[in-house]
């Protein structure tokens, strides 16, 4: 209870001193002890009137200052007008009670969404308090994150964060990036590397220059991205707010209606109205959506904190609805489900020869080449041949490359390359290796073919996990989108377990197809469902705008993708979509849950209490009580893991 | 001119929109939010009669909660 800010302090001592006074009052008068004539007296409403006004006279304040200001119908009118209907049918106690009842609820409320504002803004505890700028001098004064300018020379301790984006210029280290990408693993950075805003640095102190303000930053960016994404507001919330505007209305005409037809009706007015007035004022206290107003945006900005914390930025309400209503994605090939660059995916070797011996040799002849599968061949050697063996490289353009290593000739290329120098190929591969996708790149040593080397552009390590998950998501279907030919296009698709590809794709091809699918959806049995593209944002603007949600993967840093996309992923592990999807459906669930609670006990409610049945202590459960359960569920968006 | 403000003792989530609403209606005022979660309101005007509307969007807020306040920075 050391966490309650001033005001819910001081709301609570009147919540206390009011319920001991209203304890005390109720035993004196029901043991008897004030005699009976004076405690049904109107002497009795003075008495009554200090525990009400104490726990109370804020709501009746602000209901006079609305009335003052043409803003009626809020929740204080309500209150004061059926607490004041109960003193005026001399149901003084329960006049009492209900505005008590009304304070504890009020309380819980503002207790509970305190909680999770204070969580969530722990979520987004990335914002750096500080910086330390070195000056001309050398010295080191702490400056506030606003107040750096890009150029300025930062100085980052050990277990600080990194308070704008920059460039290391001395020292190296590792840094964590888990608040902003969900990533454990510490990223390594040294002299010459970019870093991004919000990581915090590890064990060595390093130096960074500031390339942008701190308001141009990731982090100020992202942080921007989620206080913002509560404004661009779900068909759930929409809805509440819509129906909000009519029901209070609605609700208050309900009670007038009940407050003078019945007696109206029965011919003995006089006797029968206090008691309809009394049903009138329970129907009232009934009738404030706050429980739904509250708790339905709550759920969805607990969502969009649960996917910040996944290293997932949702840029909406609605695009977080959208997630859980996902029928197709789309998404592209390279650099999204691959690693989008070469790599040496097998090694086949001739008889007698071992397959390190074919890398070793390949790796050598190509050390000097700046082609990508040059490139990837030599990181994949371990154990080089000094290049200083490595002489008369001849390159053959868009075929290959030969050299002598050592005493030997080695031959590394395509089969042009090959077939131009006479060599026979004996290519042995097993099944599953001549169905892989990849460039074959052949070795020969002295005109003798001794092996094979694949490099290929491979899918992520978990991206075939990843698809599976999505799958079993309920996702109707996947498409896999690329400009590249078919038969990589096939062999990727096929190792990720995707059935739908498209290969061989312009740009405006790629737009036409989501096009078509659109259209498909629209025509189909759940006209509802949503189309998601995923794609690295870097040329994939057109189409990430053209589908129901955009989805940018491995973006930390990247201004454009994170401007062009609905929904922004980190880091680049494709696993945080169906964590995501996950989270979409926990939200709505959460929504759906708490409208149709909400709603089921307000009508239920609404209709004991017209027939009399329901009193105003049910009335109070129906309105706050409520909404606090619904505030508790909404949380649980909160604490999601 | 985009500018966002911090609000103390904005107690209502129904309040926050009836507030919305009302500074959305404001002349000049081209896009507004209110945030009851955040605390925070979002006021996008001409710069040239942004303080106006800053005025008259204060006027709103205190319409429909008295209570609540406006930090000005």
């Amino acid at each position: 209870m050391n966490n309650l800010t001033k005001k819910q302090k001081k709301d609570l001592t009147r919540i206390i001193i009011a319920s001991v006074l209203f304890v005390v009052l109720m035993i004196l008068v029901h043991a008897h002890i004030i005699p009976d004539s004076f405690s049904e007296s109107l002497w009795m409403i003075p008495v009554w009137l200090v525990p009400y006004f104490i726990v109370g006279y804020d709501v009746v304040r602000k209901c006079i200052l609305g009335i003052s200001h043409g803003q009626m119908f809020d929740e204080s009118f309500l209150m004061t007008l059926a607490t004041i209907g109960a003193f005026g049918c001399r149901e003084f106690d329960e006049a009492v009670a209900v505005m008590l009842f009304y304070q504890v609820g009020e309380f819980f409320q503002s207790y509970a969404v305190g909680k999770s504002r204070g969580a969530i803004s722990d979520l987004m505890s990335i914002a750096p308090d500080f910086a330390n700028r070195e000056c001309d001098d050398g010295s080191v004064e702490t400056i506030d994150p606003d107040e750096i300018e890009p150029g300025d020379i930062l100085v980052i301790k050990p277990g600080e964060k990194i308070p704008t984006d920059g460039k290391v210029i001395e020292g190296e280290g590792l840094i964590n990036t888990s608040a902003l990408t969900g990533e454990s693993v510490p990223r390594a950075v040294r002299a010459g590397d970019d870093v991004i805003s919000g990581c915090i640095n590890g064990e060595n102190l390093i130096r960074i220059q500031a390339s942008k303000a701190y308001d141009d930053c990731t982090v100020a960016q992202i942080l921007e991205l989620v206080e913002s994404a509560a404004s661009k507001k779900s068909k759930t919330e929409n809805f509440i707010t819509r129906f909000a505007k009519y029901y209070t209305p609605a609700v208050v005409i309900g009670a007038l209606l009940l407050a003078f037809i019945p007696p109206l009706v029965s011919g003995y007015f006089a006797a029968e109205f206090g008691k309809w007035v009394l049903r009138a004022c329970t129907f009232l206290v009934i009738s404030c959506p706050c429980a739904l107003v509250i708790s339905v945006p709550l759920a969805f900005f607990g969502g969009i904190g649960a996917a910040s914390k996944e290293g997932v930025l949702v840029k909406g309400s609605n695009y977080l609805e959208m997630m859980a209503k996902l029928d197709t994605i789309v998404t592209d090939k390279t650099g999204t489900l691959t690693e989008g660059r070469f790599k040496v995916s097998m090694v086949e070797a001739a008889s007698g020869v071992t397959t390190d011996d074919v890398i070793r040799y390949a790796a050598a002849v190509e050390a000097g080449s700046t082609h990508p599968i040059g490139a990837a061949i030599v990181s994949a050697c371990d154990k080089p041949i000094p290049s200083s063996k490595v002489k008369d490289e001849q390159n053959y353009a868009g075929r290959g490359i030969t050299a002598k290593v050592g005493r030997d000739t080695i031959a590394v290329g395509n089969a042009a390359l090959f077939e131009e120098l006479g060599i026979e190929i004996h290519e042995e591969l097993h099944e599953d290796v001549a169905a892989a996708s990849g460039t074959h790149c052949y070795v020969a040593k002295n005109g003798k073919y001794i092996g094979t080397i694949l490099v290929a552009d491979m899918p992520k390590a978990e991206a075939a996990q990843a698809i599976k998950d999505i799958l079993a998501e309920k996702v109707r279907r996947i498409v896999m989108l690329t400009g590249d030919s078919e038969s990589a296009a096939s062999a990727v698709a096929k190792e990720l377990g995707i059935k739908d590809y498209m290969a061989g794709l312009l740009p405006l091809d790629k737009v036409k197809a989501v096009e078509d699918m659109l259209a498909e959806i629209a025509a189909g049995s759940a006209p509802e469902g949503k189309l998601a593209f995923i794609g690295d944002g870097i040329n994939d603007a057109p189409v990430l705008s053209r589908a129901d949600v955009g989805i940018a993967m491995g973006s930390l840093g990247s201004d454009a993708a994170i401007e062009a996309a609905d929904v922004v992923i980190m880091d680049d592990r494709l696993a945080r979509i169906p964590a995501v999807i996950r989270i979409a459906r926990k939200t709505i669930g959460i929504s759906k849950a708490n409208i149709v609670f909400a709603l089921f006990v307000k009508f239920a409610c609404l209709v004991l209490g017209a027939l009399g049945i329901a009193n105003m202590w049910v009335a109070v459960f129906a309105d706050v009580g409520v909404a606090v359960i619904c505030i508790l569920n909404s949380m649980r968006m909160i604490t999601h893991r | 001119m985009k500018k966002k403000f911090k609000l103390i003792d904005l107690d209502c989530a129904n309040c926050a929109a009836k507030m919305e609403e009302a500074i959305k209606k404001i002349d000049g005022v081209t896009d507004a939010s209110v945030s009851f979660l955040t605390q925070k309101m979002m006021i996008e005007a001409d710069d040239a009669i942004f303080d106006d509307v800053l005025q008259q969007a204060i006027k709103c807020i205190s319409k429909v909660e008295p209570d609540c306040q406006v930090v000005l920075k």
